[in-house]
């Protein structure tokens, strides 16, 4: 293939998780009023982060496996 | 509706998302050496892959936007859409089509038709569909555009210039590839994107339980039953019985049948994305694959316009904004649901999903408009014979008129409040019929290529007159039916009236083609149609697969889980 799409997925959601959990952190508890009182930033963040990072590892992996072989 | 203010944090995301998307299209850009590179991507492209831009291209501003109104407006019934229309006809193209699609190596649906029927057949589908694919996406720059002015107050005209010009390089860079990589990250935008909404508004509602309780209210304050909104089949026996005015028959045979069978079968945008697969085994498998998240799709897009609703309907001073006419403004439920639970941040990402959304359509409208521009009229009626390189010029040269055509479309779109509706029109006149042309090309030798030519011709017009000759109930005579005078019927609602076009249009071409195949003589023999007819074509060797990758198991598999969804919620 001409570029491992998992490549740019995972480098895409691992920097908006990187910048929503980063958000969640620093920013004021008064904007989560309206989604429920949770800190849906820094929460979503996470999950995004690790499905970023997965999808980087399994193209990391592929990419390796691909130059060895 | 009040205007939502944007942080840094929300630009952000919203400029990484285009930084990528332009990126994709930068990094493909080496690789488009030939037209099929460009076209078709080499047919180089992995099962998954192709999968998940199948329906991504489907997933545009009609989905989003569209689904969610008809979430509000018809309730737990637009869930038809997917589990009776969508999915078995996806399971029909995988299993079905695309070993006539794939292995007759045509390079676009048109060109299938030309290879089974003739030359005439093939110039009035491409032109249509040419025509259609240009208007589609003009409706999502147009629906993109008024959206963002009223949610984020930018100016119509920068938010068409703007999606157009980034639509435009990622393609001219990288072709089908490009458009095809980026629907797949539009994908996950989407799913990531709008999971967050559902399940706050979800946990807002009380669950599934505490939403079917406040849908009561929203169902007996419209006159139905208790259930009405929140059950897909229970209040189906007639029209009057539930919102959507329609009866079982009627949606079984127009929008399960006609119109999805038509449109995932028949209709290049989605189909190419199938046909770029790198094996037979791939292509058949890219709609099968695509079904499984597909059916999962109506808690992504149909509940929120079901919270919004329940919403709406039991807080003090609801919760959509209201028209002109005091009726709740549907098409806004999921900007409006984004403003009222993301905060600043996811709201960012749930916008950027947003416009994913509407780049991905347009994009897939623009990708099949270049593909039949170039193969199926230029170099079939204006220029034959040309060097490779010569139409690949052709095609970036599509590109840029593609856009510029869909940008003048934006500008005349205005009438119809709900999206959905005007497109199921479109579809219905020229979609409808051109599914009966199909099965019989594909499963009946004899069709000929008069049968087919006219027998589309008057499914076409069979559509338009029954259009012209019924209106739907409280309707004025004009655009929505009745523009011939005397108005024959009138149907409970605009979506029933649709289906009845789209059944009586399918009839209409099925009887004409057989009819006149029957008196013409045939234009193609058994030799010259192998590929192209069930009857003629080698099956397809499965059981060399393991059995998870076989087509058909995946086909049952699929249409069991659909089953096991509609039973419940019945």
């Amino acid at each position: 293939m001409k570029l491992d799409l998992r490549l740019p997925i995972g480098l895409m959601f691992a920097i908006f998780g990187a910048l929503l959990t980063v958000y969640g952190i620093v920013s004021d508890a008064a904007i989560y009023e309206r989604s429920l009182g949770i800190n849906v930033n820094l929460l979503w963040g996470l999950v995004l982060l690790a499905f970023g990072l997965v999808m980087l590892g399994f193209a990391l992996r592929a990419g390796r496996a691909a130059r060895q072989g | 509706m009040q205007q939502i203010h944007l942080g840094a944090i929300d630009y952000t995301i919203l400029l990484v998302y285009f930084g990528f998307v332009l990126g994709i299209g930068w990094v493909l850009r080496r690789h488009m050496k030939s037209s099929e590179d460009f076209f078709l991507s080499g047919r180089s492209i992995p099962a998954w892959i192709a999968g998940l831009a199948f329906i991504s291209a489907n997933l545009g501003a009609q989905e989003v936007i569209g689904m969610a109104a008809s979430g509000a407006k018809y309730g737990m019934m637009t869930s038809h859409f997917y589990w009776v229309g969508a999915i078995p006809a996806m399971v029909f193209v995988g299993i079905f089509m695309m070993p006539f699609y794939y292995g007759s190596r045509a390079r676009s649906v048109p060109e299938y038709l030309k290879l089974r029927f003739d030359e005439k057949t093939r110039g009035f589908n491409a032109i249509t569909f040419a025509v259609m694919t240009v208007f589609s996406s003009g409706i999502s720059m147009y629906a993109l555009a008024k959206l963002l002015e009223l949610v984020l107050g930018w100016s119509f005209h920068t938010s068409v210039v703007l999606s157009a010009l980034i639509v435009l390089a990622y393609i001219f860079l990288g072709g089908l590839t490009s458009a095809i990589y980026n629907e797949v990250l539009q994908f996950f935008l989407i799913v990531l994107g709008f999971l967050p909404l559902v399940l706050l508004g979800l946990r807002d509602v009380g669950g599934w339980d505490g939403l079917t309780a406040k849908l009561e209210t929203v169902a007996t304050n419209a006159g139905f039953a208790a259930g009405a909104w929140s059950e897909s089949w229970s209040h189906m026996e007639s029209a009057s019985a539930n919102p959507m005015g329609v009866e079982w028959f009627g949606m079984i045979m127009g929008l399960g049948f006609v119109l999805s069978f038509g449109y995932w079968c028949t209709d290049f945008l989605v189909v190419q994305r199938a046909m770029a697969a790198d094996s037979m085994t791939a292509a058949r498998r890219t709609p099968l694959l695509a079904a499984i998240p597909k059916m999962l799709f109506p808690a992504l897009v149909i509940l929120p316009g079901m919270i919004a609703i329940a919403l709406h309907a039991t807080r003090a001073g609801g919760l959509l904004p209201l028209g002109a006419d005091g009726t709740p403004n549907y098409n806004l439920a999921v900007p409006v649901m984004l403003a009222h639970y993301l905060p600043s941040g996811l709201l960012g990402l749930g916008l950027t999903a947003l416009m994913a959304s509407f780049m991905s359509g347009m994009a897939g409208n623009v990708t099949a408009f270049n593909t039949v521009w170039t193969y199926d009229i230029y170099q079939s009626y204006v220029k034959p014979g040309q060097s490779d390189a010569h139409y690949l010029r052709m095609g970036h040269a599509a590109t840029v008129f593609g856009i510029l055509a869909s940008v003048a479309a934006a500008y005349a779109t205005t009438k119809f409040n709900n999206i959905m509706d005007m497109l199921q029109l479109v579809f219905a006149f020229v979609n409808a019929p051109l599914f009966a042309t199909f099965l019989l090309g594909m499963f009946w030798r004899r069709a000929t290529g008069h049968g087919a030519f006219f027998g589309l011709l008057i499914g076409t017009l069979a559509a338009a007159a029954h259009h012209g000759l019924v209106l739907s109930h409280g309707a004025v005579p004009g655009i929505k039916g009745g523009f011939l005078g005397t108005v024959l019927h009138t149907y409970p609602s605009e979506m029933a009236q649709n289906f009845w076009t789209a059944i009586y249009a399918w009839t209409a071409c099925f009887v004409a083609t057989i009819v006149i195949s029957l008196v013409t003589a045939r234009n193609k023999s058994d030799d010259e149609l192998k590929g192209l007819v069930y009857a003629l074509t080698p099956r397809q060797p499965d059981h060399e697969l393991h059995w998870y990758k076989r087509p058909a198991t995946l086909g049952v598999i699929v249409l069991g889980l659909t089953l096991v969804l509609n039973i419940l919620f019945w």
